[in-house]
């Protein structure tokens, strides 16, 4: 009798495996774009735009052009000429790729320079010389929709304001009923600032463009490779077999690598016109200037109550800033994104959403950062509206929650705003948190500390997010349908590679699609390499964002296995000399069902199907698999915040963040755990100091490291993280759920209770984020609201 | 930095002003011509082909070009490559034997302390001035530490544990020795 496999020491499903990439990153020897020399490579530098709003009268480059290793000098006026100067955008907008009739936020491209080296491109840039003649400017919604604002959109035909779109979603005739039936009606007004995704490697590029072959090679900083091979066909009119995007490796995305940038497009461009490989790497504040920002949306909200808690009703409207183009990267049906996954935990007959959408003068993006689509917005504003109705009817902040959440036995459940949820254990995962943080200790320590004149609070805050879009018939970004792939051969000594068309970007694939085919295969995960991003080699796919890889490309990596197994099944009984019928599998095993001690390992299979298969069977044993999820993924989890709150500075402390996370199957419950707390700093960072503002001029507050405040490992909490409760998604072949963003999308809303909860008894219903000390102050001194949407006061 | 232009009215490659340095990087005695205006990151970059050591910022702020010049921790982002001369440099490239890594590099991956692995080699380089003074921090003294570095992967947790798993295993090797 041969042993069963032991699934965890052969680094299958559950095994907390160490990571195959650490080995080249912890010796220096990882290979990001920047990372990458071309023989004859140039250089790429960009000017931009001083001014957030003004007409460029001239542009006057001969002063670059005379700088001895300057090869190119690029405007908008030459873009033009090759119908360039202009490209669409992921939301069927249009956006400028350098600027040709006016500028329209600070930072934007006007031209470049490609020179030896980045030093005299950079010099060159200083040299050109732009005229411009200054226009009104409008930072906010509010001005953009005000009587006589500028339009900032005078390029499109037909475009008579700063609308870009009125959106709605759900019940509104019925919402208006409910709220007639309310004995209490909860409001809240918020801002949810515009915020930077800022992975600390910036965006980059180079393009190699080879007249000899017609080939255009692309090394660039891009968590959707495919999509950008489909963009420069489109857009460049350049064969796509001619097109080779290659994402090396990438020091972090969160969402802002996503979108297709000028830097790109002139990169190409450069390299197509000069015949030789062009770099553009783009420096910091370049990158937070211009590139996907997230959030920047306001919330009017209110909720129709009975007396005893239960929820009746709930009405949003929201107005969303865009910046000047509309470039969000979200699927098409869903103009503000899945903004209307708000209250999908909670059981609530009925909802209403609208959201208009305009242009400011501030940088375009709106990408998905660590959240699929505008789920962090609605996350955000969800609990604190929770906050608020609790607050209002006099109820218990968990017990108001739990009598509203979706009971276990009532999946699948209909959201009012039209998604089907499937599982959770929501009661259970709230009761572990609650535990966790010794509840109703805190209460009592926060009453008898509240004696003392000290503030201590705590925030809770439920999330439920859609990961893991499609599936096709609901999701497509520009018409291509949202599925995904995996690619599979098995070598005839047993060895694999997989190859799937996401794109990590940290999150671990390489170790953990390995893990993956182990659980399907048996085949070791030492025994499986794992290449991603090479578009000349990888299936086509969607890329790596929204916390999609695992539901649909993990999902296609299972998939894939199992059609390997199918046909080594065939295999086994052909050595077995037995019919297929006769032939069970265990891990890495076949063995004839009568006589158990008798069978062939996976290994013996794959040799077999070089060099012994039965007549007639295709040689070979590696296949692909595309697959469209029949639903998204919901997994669920309660983020507990204490928090002390100093009443002397507004300074405030995190005393404990206690994350209870149900994401279904962990397929490695460490990198599960690494996901969750970066999550949980990211959430913490928004909530505490990391915004992007403008003051009245649109001049952005945060184009660098010391105005735009990202926590050190000083002021990070540490993180109590449960694992305890595993609902496995019913459809998902491993029943696994995303988890990469969930504690971003929930944990902002958590640390805000708190501290709102330390100031209750003071009439401080909100402060927009981040609560910087001095926001907080204000609110304790003055016993008020305090507002934080721009533009800010000139002497913050 | 060797850069060869072609010859516009008699500028040319000679008129950019060089300096000659000498410094010790990883052990290795070296000599470079620069431009005055370089920085010291971009001649370990470029220069040196020692891509382990990476640019997030250029202004001093993420600490992903943390390097050790004469054993202290410095963003070489923010100094001038004409300022090594004279001095030694270590980068992450140096921490490994051929055949066995630096405690600090098992530690990262023991504890999982990188995913996407662009601020290690900075994080890495600051860890190991601190483990050189202190071979016993505790976890706040790590935190300290590494306040000049940034991390947007992580949450800094699993940084910490990594820091403090090579700091044991240094003291237990010196222990033996």
């Amino acid at each position: 009798m041969s042993q069963a496999l032991d699934e965890i020491k052969i680094g299958g499903l559950g095994a907390s495996r160490k990571r195959v990439e650490d080995n080249r990153f912890i010796r220096g020897k990882g290979n990001y774009t920047d990372d990458i020399t071309l023989p004859g490579m140039l250089h790429m530098e960009i000017l931009r735009s001083p001014l957030a709003h003004a007409r460029i009268v001239s542009i006057d480059a001969s002063k670059a052009w005379d700088i001895p290793g300057v090869h190119l000098v690029l405007t908008g006026e030459m873009m033009a000429t090759r119908n360039l100067a202009w490209m669409p955008t992921l939301s069927y907008d249009t956006q400028a790729v350098l600027a040709t009739d006016k500028v329209r936020f600070q930072g934007q491209e006007v031209a470049c320079v490609i020179a030896d080296d980045p030093y005299i491109a950079k010099d060159a840039c200083e040299a050109i010389e732009v005229e411009y003649e200054a226009l009104p400017v409008i930072v906010n919604p509010e001005q953009a929709v005000a009587e006589g604002a500028p339009v900032i959109r005078d390029d499109k035909e037909n475009q008579q304001d700063n609308v870009i779109f009125d959106w709605e979603v759900g019940d509104a005739a019925g919402t208006d009923r409910a709220f007639e039936q309310a004995d209490v009606i909860s409001k809240l007004k918020l801002h949810y600032p515009r915020s930077h995704p800022s992975p600390i490697e910036c965006c980059g590029s180079i393009a190699d463009f080879n007249r000899a072959t017609s080939k255009l090679t692309v090394y660039m900083t891009t968590q959707a490779p495919h999509i950008i091979r489909a963009a420069v066909a489109l857009v460049a009119e350049l064969p796509e077999h001619m097109i080779r995007i290659i994402s090396p490796d990438i020091g972090g995305g969160f969402g802002n690598k996503v979108p297709v940038y000028p830097g790109y497009v002139c990169s190409i461009l450069a390299s197509i016109l000069l015949e030789r490989p062009v770099k553009w790497i783009e420096d910091k504040t370049g990158n937070l200037i211009s590139t996907g920002f997230a959030r920047d949306i306001y919330l009017d909200g209110e909720m129709a109550l009975r007396r005893d808690g239960k929820i009746l009703a709930v009405r949003m409207h929201c107005d969303s800033d865009h910046g000047a183009f509309f470039s969000d990267a979200q699927p098409s049906k869903f103009k503000i994104g899945l903004l209307h996954s708000a209250f999908a935990a909670y059981d609530i007959p009925v909802a209403h959403l609208s959201d208009r959408g305009t242009y400011t003068n501030k940088a375009p993006g709106g990408v998905a950062y660590r959240c699929s689509f505008r789920v962090t917005e609605a996350m955000f504003f969800q609990e604190r509206m929770m906050q608020a109705a609790a607050d209002d009817l006099g109820m218990d902040q968990a017990e108001f929650r739990r009598m509203n959440f979706v009971r276990d036995d009532d999946f699948p459940h209909r959201t009012p705003f039209g998604f089907l949820t499937d599982s959770g254990q929501y009661a259970k995962c709230l009761d572990v948190g609650l535990k966790a943080v010794g509840y109703e200790d805190f209460r009592r320590e926060q009453t008898e500390a509240r004696k003392r004149g000290r503030l201590l609070g705590l925030g809770i805050s439920t999330m439920t997010e859609p990961l893991g879009a499609g599936n096709s018939r609901e999701y497509d970004i520009l018409g291509i349908k949202m599925f995904d792939s995996a690619d599979l051969k098995v070598h005839m000594t047993g060895k694999a590679i997989v190859r799937t068309g996401a794109r990590g970007q940290g999150q671990g694939h390489e170790t953990t699609w390995a893990q993956i085919v182990s659980h399907e295969l048996g085949i070791p995960a030492d025994d499986i390499v794992v290449e991603e991003g090479d578009t000349d080699t990888a299936p086509f796919g969607m890329g790596t964002y929204a916390s999609r890889s695992t539901p649909v490309a993990g999902a296609a990596v299972a998939m894939v296995s199992r059609k390997i197994r199918a046909k080594a099944r065939k295999l086994a009984a052909h050595l077995l000399e037995v019919s297929e019928e006769d032939v069970e599998w265990e891990l890495g095993r076949f063995y004839i069902r009568s006589a158990p001690d008798r069978g062939v390992t996976i290994q013996e299979c794959a040799m077999a199907a070089y060099s012994n298969m039965p007549d007639g069977m295709e040689p070979g044993l590696e296949n692909t698999a595309y697959y469209d999820p029949p639903n998204l993924t919901w997994p669920f989890a309660v983020y507990i915040i204490t928090v002390e709150v100093d009443p002397e500075t507004g300074v405030w402390d995190v005393l404990k963040t206690v994350a209870v996370d149900d994401c279904g199957v962990r397929i490695n419950p460490m990198i599960v755990e690494g996901q969750i707390m970066g999550g949980l700093t990211e959430a913490y960072a928004m909530a505490n100091m990391q915004f992007i503002t403008f003051d009245a001029d649109g001049n952005c507050v945060g184009s660098n490291y010391m105005d735009y405040l990202l926590p050190t490992a000083w002021e990070t909490p540490g993180f109590e993280l449960h694992s305890e409760v595993v609902t496995p998604c019913p459809h998902h072949p491993i029943g696994a759920k995303g988890i990469g963003e969930c504690a971003a999308v929930g944990g902002p809303a958590a640390f805000v209770n708190a501290v709102i909860d330390a100031l209750s008894g003071m009439g401080v219903r909100n402060i927009d984020m981040p609560l910087l000390p001095d926001r907080v102050w204000e609110a304790i001194t003055y016993h008020r609201d305090v507002s934080g949407a721009p533009p800010v006061r000139s002497d913050d | 930095m060797t850069i060869v232009y072609e010859d516009q009215d008699g500028q040319a490659a000679s008129d950019i002003p060089a300096r000659r340095i000498k410094f010790v990087i990883n052990g290795q005695k070296m000599i470079a011509e620069v431009e005055p205006r370089l920085l010291l990151s971009h001649l370990i970059r470029r220069g040196l082909a020692l891509t382990g050591t990476h640019m997030g910022c250029d202004t001093t702020n993420c600490g992903a070009c943390t390097v050790l010049v004469d054993g202290r921790p410095v963003k070489s982002c923010t100094m001038l490559a004409v300022q090594a001369d004279g001095h030694e440099i270590s980068t992450v490239e140096g921490l490994a034997t051929a055949s066995e890594l630096h405690p600090l590099q098992e530690g990262f991956k023991e504890e999982h302390g990188l995913q996407c692995g662009f601020c290690t080699p900075g994080m890495m380089m600051a860890a190991k001035a601190l483990l050189d003074a202190n071979p016993d921090p505790t976890e706040e003294d790590v935190r300290w530490a590494l306040s000049g570095n940034l991390c947007r992967c992580t949450g800094y947790q699993n940084i910490v544990k990594s820091v403090l798993w090579a700091a044991a295993k240094l003291r237990a090797e010196s222990g033996e020795a």
